[in-house]
């Protein structure tokens, strides 16, 4: 046997054995990514439904920047994070650098502009459906939204999915405000990054299947969400 | 509700709605008063779904007023309904739509659920109160709205092309919700593209050509000795049959 070939059966086998050291990082991924997506939707979902609903000024130019900054470079987060946290930045009194929270928080704003801006997408077609309806009950500005955003829950519930998805494979913002500190910060993506560097690849290979496999298993949860959906309620 | 002020007569005065460069609506004035049934005919493009948004406030004119007889205060129940070409209906159960649409109209959530029943069973769809509104079909979805808009009793209704996309079947049935509503007391403002439909239904209709009034008469002058050319060639070109008959 090659070393290749030698590397995925050693990482298969950690992986069916529930190895603990690969079994922590990945609970720490899940547990960083799943509340930096509860953080940053329960902003986002809000913000972006009402910017596809209310009429302000300057709307045009706030959803332009939103949707530019669904192309945020991971490291740019990560260091514009690492300048806020760190000891002499505004909120280094904290203490958050090189701790989970500030992973969590890290990954949060990367995913908030994803969030929002699909989320305004979603609402605002909705909206264009049935504005006319709304208005026509007597419905408020945020009442719409409100009630927009309960009439498109499926798809916000693929939308959340694919944030967590970008959240949980995402290594650059993690890795530098997180520091990648054994068994206190490092999370999948960093380990895959560094047992690579080192030449531990059945370590690496082994995060890099139970990675696949949550991206894959959220992406066909996501579309059964839909399909579903879509029969039931049309 | 009763010692209120009522909304009518509605009183448009010299009201026009210009869209790109466009007059849509060109100088109209009419009053509308509480009883008959009233249909709005015209060609495409002759205004009538913008007279319908204007009136009912979804739409502000270009120039002009458009004065109910009292004001609707904010937060109460609407006393004016719109039912459009296409119904609007939510991911929710029927009756869950109707008891949303209660909640904004501000009804205690005591009474939400016996007004949506009543509601229902008033438009024959209370076998079918907990299916989804969307997949519901497009003749019932239409009699959701119908419903929806005639929950709270309001005072005046306004329907646009509400059988366009039904089968004739569906659209008695609307015909009849609509009649029923009319019997009701609630007045009736109607756009059609149906003259069928028009002479069953209207006791008067407003002609609308180029965005004007072109003619307002009762329902059966206009169809017998409509008093204008353009009235008279909307009826020849809409019941191409007339005019080999009378050949």
């Amino acid at each position: 046997m090659n070393t290749l070939s030698l590397a995925f059966s050693e990482a298969l086998s950690m992986v069916l054995r529930l190895d603990p050291v690969l079994g922590g990082i990945v609970m720490l991924s899940l547990q960083v990514s799943l509340s930096s997506v509860v953080l940053a939707s329960a902003l986002a979902l809000p913000i972006g439904a009402a910017l596809a609903v209310a009429r302000f000024p300057g709307q045009h130019a706030v959803v332009t920047m939103l949707n530019a900054l669904l192309g945020l470079p991971a490291v740019v987060v990560g260091l514009a994070v690492y300048l806020l946290l760190s000891r002499a930045g505004p909120l280094g009194a904290l203490g958050l650098l090189f701790t989970p929270p500030a992973m969590v928080i890290a990954q949060a704003v990367l995913v908030f502009p994803l969030l929002a801006a699909l989320t305004r997408q979603v609402v605002a077609d909705a909206w264009g459906e049935s504005r006319e309806q709304l208005v026509s009950l007597g419905a408020g500005t945020w009442t719409s939204a409100l009630a927009l955003l309960v009439d498109v829950r499926y798809t916000l519930v693929t939308i959340v999915l694919a944030g967590f998805g970008r959240a949980v494979s995402e290594v650059g913002a993690v890795m530098i405000v997180g520091g990648n500190v054994d068994g206190v910060t490092r999370v999948m993506t960093t380990a895959i990054a560094l047992e690579t560097s080192k030449g531990d690849l059945p370590l690496a290979l082994g995060l890099g299947i139970v990675l696949l496999t949550i991206v894959l298993a959220l992406n066909i949860a996501a579309s059964l969400i839909k399909e579903a959906a879509q029969r039931r309620h049309g | 509700m009763a010692d209120r002020a009522p909304l009518l007569p509605l009183v448009l005065d010299d009201v026009s709605f210009v869209a790109r460069g466009r007059a849509i609506l060109d100088g109209l004035s009419l009053e509308l008063a509480a009883g008959p049934r009233t249909i709005v005919l015209g060609h495409n493009g002759a205004g009538k779904s913008v007279l319908l948004r204007v009136m009912h406030g979804l739409i502000a004119p270009t120039s002009g007023n458009v004065r109910w007889s009292a004001s609707e205060v904010p937060g109460e129940p609407r006393r004016q309904a719109m039912v459009f070409q296409r119904p609007v209906v939510f991911r929710r159960s029927a009756i869950g739509n109707l008891r949303f649409a209660l909640a904004i109209a501000g009804v205690p959530r005591a009474e939400r659920d016996g007004l949506a029943r009543d509601a229902l069973a008033r438009v024959g769809l209370d076998a079918i109160a907990h299916q989804p509104a969307r997949v519901l079909s497009g003749g019932e979805q239409q009699r959701l709205a119908l419903a929806r808009a005639w929950m709270l009793s309001p005072e005046v209704l306004f329907l646009d092309e509400p059988t366009t996309n039904l089968d004739p079947g569906a659209s008695l049935e609307i015909e009849r919700v609509v009649q029923a509503i009319h019997d009701a007391g609630t007045k009736i403002v109607m756009v059609t593209h149906d003259l069928g439909q028009a002479r069953r239904l209207a006791d008067e209709i407003l002609f609308l050509h180029g965005g004007r009034l072109c003619e307002r008469s009762a329902a059966a002058a206009f169809f017998h000795h409509p008093a204008t050319a353009e009235a008279a060639a909307y009826l020849e070109g809409e019941l191409p049959w007339r005019s080999t008959a009378a050949a």
